[in-house]
């Protein structure tokens, strides 16, 4: 069976022109969102608490209100979820970069506890601020270290100018798929984080795998232009880069389906992650490749990488 | 051609057979459980499983088995509701009094993995917080309240040295640390030498501008000494926790140093999170003060007195001097004190407490002493934008009595309001008392339904990711399809031994994590399966083929899995909590991957194609 024919001679890079536009429409959009709109930062990242409960009878949102601000919860925001009305959630925000213990679940049910409607923690999550802000730093961190141990890594392999195309392209998706959810204003936790640095991964596997067909061609075949090589590499890897995408899509998509709420904003952006990186190592790699004027010669004096391939099992 | 050397069939076979056993303790179901630990291994014996076994007769409580496992009497029950009933039940028995309890009963899960499989240290996996429930705490201490405390204890200690080697002179608070003036050169340099060999983590100048009378000594305590009162203070929490929390009758806590100044706590199956807050969260500790007896009645403060109340605000005036603190306490159990007819706290000092307070009660009989109870809660305010953690502290003296007479190692402190006070405190203070108070910065509670609910959650999506992929590739690819599939059958059997191995916790974003590895994993062998064709197309045998597509794909799968190698790395070195085990179970599912989509899927081709000399086509 085959989906994709294995003779295709799609022109993609005579597409880079309007490729390009797209790609920095996303990132000018997403660029312009994020210092705007913002993130939705979950308390992981700003401190806070959210204390989800369970009463034995439906809960009286109003009367719930009313005793959390007499006792000392001015500003709790309190919500009803889920298909019956027991479960409630309540949400503190820091004030003034202030966090007491008073926040901690136990003692917000306990100002609501009564025996005529006994209620139960289901969940509970206490940050403090300056963890937030830690958190948030490690984020960076992260995000940081993978990109530079990329861009090591595929100089190390390849060569500069692949490794400049291929981090410019993972950044791109980061910078888009995080511009997502400062758009939707989706819940940014520390699962959505995991995610988007998994994008990173998935982004950088998926273009490394067009190069390394790039260079293959660059080795073997002679007497083409640069930009008919990328086009048939491109052409070469199409079939694996679509099943795999569909694939890995299959598999995060089961996640969103049946992982449950805690993980739906994370499946969220690796499914936007796999359609973009796929895409991106398509229209966006390989024309970088094209504009960075790689050539034949870039690859050539490392005939030692050629025995090393040919000794692998 | 294609045929995989003996020596690697051979370890392929080796590999999956001890994946095979290591991930099979995951099947194994957990039996509800009652576990129950003495104060010492001697405390279980047989006379206790009796006695334990009675009880649950008694009560008609239905049980598996009663067995004494290392040093604890497991009791495995049918279900949890029996479980809860047991448990109950075992701890009226066995402590009939809450507070002062003898044993520790608390619920858990027994292991049903059987012994021979245990004895070669296959175990399952073990759940994480999210997927069992639970509590996790995150607590920290204040590294400025550390270094003043450090900065004091140093004050005493060398005014004590200094007197006890008859040397005239005075210690003082300097900017840096602790200044001596001593009255001559000679004694400047005897002292000096002193210190030297007794306080490595302070650097001692001569101080300028000498006189004929003065001569310092300045102290400049060094980021050394800090950073080891902080270590210090960190182990001494955690002893500390450790004892505290083992009164909660947790099962499996979890405790553990976490960066410089913090204490990872995580204490799965925890239902009453109120009682463990009110013990680790808030810090009871107190101070015996002598009543200034020059003031008695004021509430003017002379020098080297302060200003205390009591609870009804009465002022009292009290020396400063802590004669006995909580942290040279050992033991506090509540009592009634039939004297007083009033609840009281019976308390023993340890020697350094004890020698204090005979020295102080020899010459002060018939004067006053003072409890101050010092309660710390933890607050966070915001200073000049920046957030500043400190302490809402509320001093109190709870009793002022007359010295009846000398006494050391043990006494009573009495004047409690009532009986739930007194045990209250006493077990607050009988764990010892926190040598640097701890504050909470991170909480999260997960209820037991909400765990079971995710780890059928996590178990559906790796599954369905699974069946998603299997069907897909076996239509897709036919006969190597069918390769493939094994390859990632064994990936995941993989996957699940080593987690286990490693002793890995799941948690919801390694389930999660696990589930993007099998698309991973895919790619690999959608690499294979291509080249494969490729090579196919233009021309190659079968067989030739086959060789070829490995060969040319493994470099491409090196590079794209060490890049997400990195990713993986990297989210566990800067991470932490659920990114942690995310990466974890990342990086595994990558290693294992690139092992069985090159190595494994190759041998099982080989086996399949390798004899087959003529081989017309592929089912591809």
């Amino acid at each position: 069976m085959e989906l994709f024919p294995h003779s295709s001679k799609i022109n993609f890079m005579h597409w880079r022109g309007p490729a390009l536009v797209v790609a920095v429409l996303l990132l000018v959009v997403a660029l312009i969102s994020l210092p705007t709109r913002g993130l939705n930062f979950a308390l992981d990242f700003t401190g806070g608490a959210l204390i989800e409960m369970k009463f034995e009878k439906p809960a009286d949102l109003p009367a719930i209100r009313k005793q959390l601000t007499e006792a000392k919860y001015p500003n709790a925001v309190v919500q009803n979820i889920g298909a019956d009305d027991t479960e409630v959630v309540v949400r503190l925000r820091v004030e003034d970069g202030k966090m007491s213990t008073d926040m901690l679940g136990t003692s917000v049910v306990s100002a609501l506890q009564s025996s005529a409607n006994p209620v139960q923690i289901v969940r509970s999550d206490f940050v403090g601020p300056q963890v937030g802000k830690e958190l948030a730093q490690q984020g960076i961190l992260a995000v940081l270290f993978v990109g530079i141990g990329f861009l090591a890594y595929v100089t190390l392999r390849f060569e500069i100018k692949f490794a400049i195309a291929a981090i410019i392209t993972t950044m791109h998706d980061v910078i888009v798929t995080v511009g997502f959810f400062s758009i939707t204003q989706l819940d940014f936790d520390l699962n959505v984080l995991a995610g988007v640095l998994s994008v990173m991964g998935y982004s950088i596997n998926d273009t490394i795998v067009v190069f390394d067909r790039v260079r293959e061609n660059f080795r073997t075949v002679h007497n083409i232009k640069p930009f008919d090589l990328l086009n048939r590499s491109v052409n070469q890897t199409l079939s694996r880069t679509v099943i795999t995408s569909f694939v890995a899509f299959l598999t995060v998509f089961a996640l969103y389906l049946f992982g449950g709420e805690p993980l739906k904003g994370m499946a969220i952006s690796q499914m936007l992650g796999i359609v973009i990186g796929t895409v991106s190592s398509i229209f966006i790699a390989c024309p970088l490749l094209l504009w960075l004027g790689v050539t034949r010669t870039d690859l050539l004096p490392r005939a030692r990488d050629e025995s090393d391939l040919e000794r692998r099992p | 051609m294609l045929d995989t050397p003996s020596w690697k069939k051979i370890l392929i076979i080796l590999v999956m057979s001890w994946a095979l056993i290591y991930s099979v303790p995951n099947l194994f179901p957990q039996d509800p459980a009652v576990q129950i630990g003495g104060k010492t291994a001697a405390d279980v014996d047989e006379a206790l499983k009796e006695r334990v076994q009675g009880v649950l007769e008694k009560g008609k409580i239905e049980f598996k088995q009663i067995a004494i496992e290392k040093t604890r009497l497991m009791v495995r029950l049918k279900d949890e509701s029996a479980q809860s009933k047991a448990l109950k039940t075992i701890a009226a028995e066995l402590n009939p009094d809450p507070n002062n309890g003898t044993f520790t009963v608390a619920l858990n899960l027994a292991s049903t993995v059987p012994a021979w499989l245990r004895a070669i240290g296959a175990r399952p996996m073990s759940l994480g917080l999210d997927l069992q429930g639970g509590v996790h705490f995150l607590m920290e201490v204040s590294e400025l309240d550390i270094k003043a405390q450090n900065e004091t204890r140093l004050l005493e200690e060398i005014s004590v040295l200094l007197k006890g080697e008859k040397l005239r002179g005075t210690v003082t608070r300097g900017a840096d640390g602790p200044v001596a003036t001593l009255r001559s050169a000679a004694d400047r340099d005897r002292f000096a030498g002193l210190l030297l060999n007794r306080y490595p983590g302070v650097k001692f100048a001569l101080g300028v501008g000498a006189t004929e009378t003065a001569f310092p000594l300045v102290g400049t305590i060094l980021p050394e000494e800090n950073a080891r009162a902080i270590s210090t203070a960190i182990d001494a929490n955690l002893t500390t926790l450790r004892e505290r929390i083992n009164s909660l009758g947790v099962s499996e806590p979890l405790i553990q140093r976490q960066g410089v100044s913090r204490i990872a706590i995580d204490l799965p199956g925890l239902q009453d999170t109120a009682a463990a807050i009110k013990l680790i969260g808030s810090t009871a500790t107190l101070e015996y003060h002598a009543v200034d007896e020059t003031a008695r009645g004021s509430d003017k403060a002379p020098a080297g007195s302060r200003v205390y109340y009591d609870r009804q605000g009465n002022p009292v005036v009290l020396l400063r001097r802590v004669i006995a603190s909580g942290d040279q306490m050992v033991n506090a159990t509540s009592m009634f004190d039939s004297q007083t007819s009033t609840p009281a706290v019976s308390v023993t000092l340890n020697s350094t407490g004890a020698r204090r307070m005979l020295d102080f009660t020899q010459d002060n009989v018939g004067n006053g002493m003072a409890v101050v109870l010092i309660n710390k809660k933890p607050i966070e305010v915001t200073v000049d934008g920046k957030i500043v953690r400190s302490f809402d502290t509320k001093e109190e003296v709870i009793s002022v009595a007359t010295i009846n007479g000398v006494f050391g190692a043990q006494f009573q402190t009495t004047g409690l309001d009532s009986t739930e006070e007194a045990s209250d405190l006493a077990r607050s203070l009988k764990s010892g008392s926190l040598s640097a108070p701890l504050s909470i910065v991170e909480e999260r509670i997960i209820g037991p339904s909400l765990g079971k609910e995710n780890v059928e959650a996590g178990l559906t999506a790796v599954i369905f990711a699974f069946i998603f992929v299997l069907a897909f590739f076996i239509v897709y690819y036919k006969m190597f399809g069918v390769i493939t599939c094994v390859a990632l059958l064994l990936n995941l059997l993989l996957v699940f031994a080593v987690m286990s191995v490693l002793g890995a916790t799941v948690t919801l974003p390694g389930l999660a994590a696990i589930a993007l590895t099998v698309g991973m994993s895919v790619d690999a062998n959608v690499l294979i399966n291509e080249r494969i064709r490729e090579e196919l197309r233009s021309g190659n045998s079968p067989l030739s083929s086959i060789v070829a597509g490995y060969d040319k794909a493994s470099g491409t799968i090196l590079d794209a899995n060490v890049t997400a190698l990195l990713g993986g790395v990297a989210m566990f070195a800067f991470g932490s909590g659920p990114i942690r085990g995310f990466a974890v179970s990342l990086c595994v599912g990558i290693l294992a991957s690139l092992y069985t989509a090159v190595s494994v899927s190759r041998g099982i081709s080989s086996m399949i194609y390798g004899g087959k000399q003529k081989l017309a086509r592929l089912s591809i």
